[in-house]
């Protein structure tokens, strides 16, 4: 019977949105107060979604030790307290959070030993949130 | 479609154990989960039916008629109990007892609704259970 696990993280860490492709007025008309040069912060949520089968010796998709050890090693430790542009990963990338999601996503996918990632959200603050899902 | 949503609150204890299982195996499973007194958990059981609202009422089902089918349902059998010793899902007794992990949960929650809300005529979507703020599983009626 295919079920679905969902565990809940929070990462704090900081960006500044600026494209080099644009102008600096194009920036600030397009990223307002997030185009701070000097950055800003956020506390993030990443709500990750894994869905399987349920096994029938232990009634769960998958082990959820496994799962946070496979979060903290790809995705906490690596950007949890720092600044997201200065990852090899946003060089070329703004890290707006439909990016930061995706990035997760990516990172996430491959790594798990059981279950399949269908949904990655990010909430950016209570106000608003993005979501990756499986295609 | 619309996809309505209700949530409710209960408190129960379990603990995880599996009978064909070494004690050191089950342990080593499920750690600090398998302690046979028990630990408990605030859960939070959020239902999510399907729809097209009534012409007449404007509802896909009515929340108070929802709230009391997961009350008679669920709640009462499942609020401020044991799982592994008052909920027959979950009873050691039984022969097809399941253990009651958070996926198992829902899996029941949607068995125990699915089929008055079928004969209401609405279409249960998605049950999820969060044990935890942090924590959650949910079952859409998948095999």
């Amino acid at each position: 019977m295919k079920a679905y696990f969902g565990r809940r993280y929070m990462i704090s860490a900081s960006h500044c949105l600026h494209s080099d492709t644009l102008t600096a007025e194009e920036n600030r008309a397009t990223y307002g107060k997030c185009n701070n040069p000097n950055g800003h912060g956020h506390n993030y949520v990443i709500e990750v979604l894994v869905g399987g089968a349920v096994n029938s010796e232990t009634g769960m998709v998958l082990d959820l030790a496994a799962l946070d050890e496979v979060v903290r090693t790809k995705v906490i430790d690596r950007f949890d307290h720092t600044n997201l542009n200065l990852d090899q990963l946003f060089v070329n990338r703004v890290p707006t959070t439909e990016n930061l999601c995706r990035v997760v996503f990516a990172l996430l996918k491959d790594a798990l030993s059981a279950g399949k990632l269908e949904r990655v959200r990010v909430e950016e603050t209570e106000n608003n949130f993005f979501e990756c899902i499986a295609e | 479609m619309i996809y309505l949503t209700r949530r409710a609150t209960f408190s129960a204890s379990h603990f995880y154990w599996n009978p064909a299982w070494s004690d050191e195996r089950n342990n080593q499973v499920f750690g600090r989960c398998a302690n046979r007194n028990g630990h408990g958990h605030n859960y939070t059981l959020e239902v999510t039916v399907a729809g097209e609202p009534d012409p007449v009422t404007g509802f896909v089902v009515d929340l108070k008629w929802l709230k009391d089918l997961m009350e008679r349902e669920v709640l009462a059998a499942w609020d401020h109990r044991h799982l592994n010793l008052d909920v027959p899902e979950f009873a050691a007794t039984e022969s097809a007892a399941k253990i009651p992990t958070t996926e198992n949960l829902a899996i029941a929650a949607w068995n125990r609704l699915q089929p008055a809300i079928a004969a209401a005529g609405a279409q249960l979507n998605r049950v999820r259970i969060y044990e935890a703020p942090e924590i959650f599983a949910e079952y859409r009626g998948e095999p």
